[in-house]
């Protein structure tokens, strides 16, 4: 069901654990919907570069996968390219997820938003395109009606 | 791949070597329709009645109420929609459980929403178990049917469906059972337990996938459910699939003459995975009865693990298992059965299913568990909630 390199990510996640004095962290998701996922940047003051990126997730293959690949993208980055790391391109990376996974893929867009949004309010800048994290990114999200 | 231990005989079993063997015929020799009247179709029809001569001294029945089907699904749906029909002008309610497998859930839901049908779903105790008080409350004027399932598919639960076919028979209320788990697990007998309706599927019990059969006690008024020929009393017209009722008479033979000692070997070891797991790795819960429950299943839930990302890493060692997991039932919820019995959404997740055969060892329950160990505890290592649980206990015993 899943492709190779999501099995890749899966069983050998790049980046978990935690940072000490992280810079920024955001926690996505909930338990609730069985999905939760938390990034710890390291970022430097004056150039804006990501020096370090960890994560720890609570979830399915899919969002495990996500979360390791997504910490391998924004790393090295400035604010301004990690920005651009979306969740469809965390998912073009790891050659697609099946359908039903993709609102997992959402989670690793918003964990990094969520991070740099905490970054920004403790330093006091203004980061471009950034707006404040939902705190349940499930919100709004139904089941489709079933057809007998 | 090197050893792989299956722990899946919930989903499926293997088809048994000797009832692939007394299928083969029924293939390329005795190939005639059983509905033809030259020898080579006799031989065919023979085939069929012997099986369903065998399941039924196997439940008290007699053989013309055994009724093959395509599947345990399609009996379930035969039993509920075929029954509101025929008894419609007495009534439209039903009742029936929050924790029946989907095949009766979403053909009440279909009946309710499309048919007038009114459905009352009982609710289970923490062990999975109806209450009888909360039936006999339940029951009305125009109750016409009673569908409580034999024994959860999912975490293994025993209904008391003596005591509830009793309440039926004493209110002249339809009593249906799904017995895909339980027949041949447990001794089932229709006249005992009052049972009209019975579904059964044969690939659960070693036999092939794509038939099952509907017991209906004679004088139930209930139609056909596919019309066409005159197969099986005109109630499910169809060519019959020959090989496979052949294959099911002789899986059910096969499962009734070892029940007893199968069941036996298989509730010591099941057991044994239960108390190993539950003393061995922390914050976890057995779902289901301890002791009514099917003699090969164990269900438990790991806290701050998710069910998926347990069951993959569980493969990559060579086991199959399964989850109530939201992620493996394609919807954001988890399974229904483990909400029923109070589980919260977020120990429902990781929730773990683990249903045994004849064929296990207690070394592959050794090693399972040894993988379990450590899977649970890595991908413990990388939740959040594990985290800050973790942090919380630090901080009160600080304190």
């Amino acid at each position: 069901m899943y492709s190779e390199k999501v099995m890749d990510h899966f069983q050998h996640p790049r980046n978990v654990g935690e940072i000490e004095n992280a810079s920024g962290v955001g926690t996505v998701g909930n338990a609730k919907c069985g999905d939760i996922m938390r990034i710890f940047l390291d970022i430097d003051d004056e150039t804006h570069i990501i020096k370090d990126c960890k994560f720890k997730t609570f979830g399915c293959g899919a969002a495990v996968a996500t979360s390791s690949m997504a910490t391998e993208m924004v790393m090295g980055k400035t604010i301004e390219e990690a920005m651009k790391v979306t969740n469809k391109a965390v998912m073009e990376a790891l050659d697609g997820l099946p359908p039903v996974k993709v609102h997992c893929s959402l989670l690793a867009e918003e964990a990094i938003h969520a991070a740099l949004w905490d970054y920004a309010e403790k330093h006091h800048i203004v980061i471009e395109g950034l707006s404040k994290p939902k705190s349940d990114i499930h919100e709004g999200e139904e089941e489709e009606e079933e057809d007998y | 791949m090197s050893k792989m231990i299956y722990l899946d005989n919930a989903a499926t079993t293997r088809t048994a070597p000797e009832v692939v063997e007394a299928m083969l015929p029924y293939f390329s020799e005795l190939y005639g329709n059983p509905s033809s009247i030259y020898d080579l179709a006799g031989r065919s029809k023979e085939g069929i009645t012997a099986a369903r001569e065998q399941i039924a001294g196997i439940l008290g029945a007699k053989k013309e109420e055994i009724y093959f089907t395509g599947s345990g699904t399609e009996a379930d749906n035969w039993a509920l929609k075929a029954a509101f029909e025929a008894y419609k002008n007495k009534g439209n309610h039903i009742i029936t459980t929050k924790i029946e497998h989907h095949a009766i859930l979403h053909t009440c839901e279909y009946l309710a929403k499309e048919r007038g049908a009114e459905i009352t779903y009982l609710d289970v105790d923490e062990n999975g178990i109806i209450r009888l008080e909360d039936l006999e409350k339940a029951i009305r004027p125009e109750t016409i049917l009673i569908s409580v399932m034999a024994a959860n598919n999912e975490i293994g639960s025993i209904q008391p469906i003596k005591e509830i076919g009793l309440i039926a028979r004493e209110h002249g209320i339809l009593f249906h059972t799904d017995a895909v788990q339980a027949f041949c697990q447990l001794p089932i007998h229709v006249d005992e337990c009052n049972i009209d309706m019975l579904s059964s599927s044969a690939h659960k019990i070693n036999g092939p996938k794509g038939v099952g059969f509907l017991y209906i006690r004679k004088g139930v008024k209930i139609r056909s459910f596919v019309h066409g020929g005159a197969q099986e009393r005109k109630r499910r017209a169809g060519t019959e699939n020959v090989p496979g009722i052949v294959g099911y008479g002789a899986a059910a033979k096969r499962a009734w003459d070892s029940m007893e000692e199968r069941t036996a070997k298989e509730r010591e070891l099941r057991d044994y995975l239960i108390s190993r797991i539950t003393e061995e790795i922390p914050y976890v819960k057995l779902n289901g009865h301890p002791v009514k429950r099917l003699p090969n299943n164990v269900n438990v839930s790991f806290r701050f693990v998710e069910g998926e990302s347990l069951l993959l890493m569980l493969d990559g060692c060579g086991i199959c298992a399964s989850s109530g997991s939201a992620c493996t039932s394609g919807s954001l919820d988890p399974s229904h059965v483990l909400l029923a019995i109070g589980l919260p959404h977020e120990i429902a997740h990781g929730s773990l299913r683990l249903t045994l055969s004849e064929e296990i060892t207690k070394e592959d329950l050794d090693y399972t568990v040894e993988k379990l160990k450590e899977i649970v505890q890595n991908l413990r290592n990388m939740s959040p909630l594990y985290e800050d649980f973790m942090k919380k206990q630090e901080e009160t015993n600080v304190q």
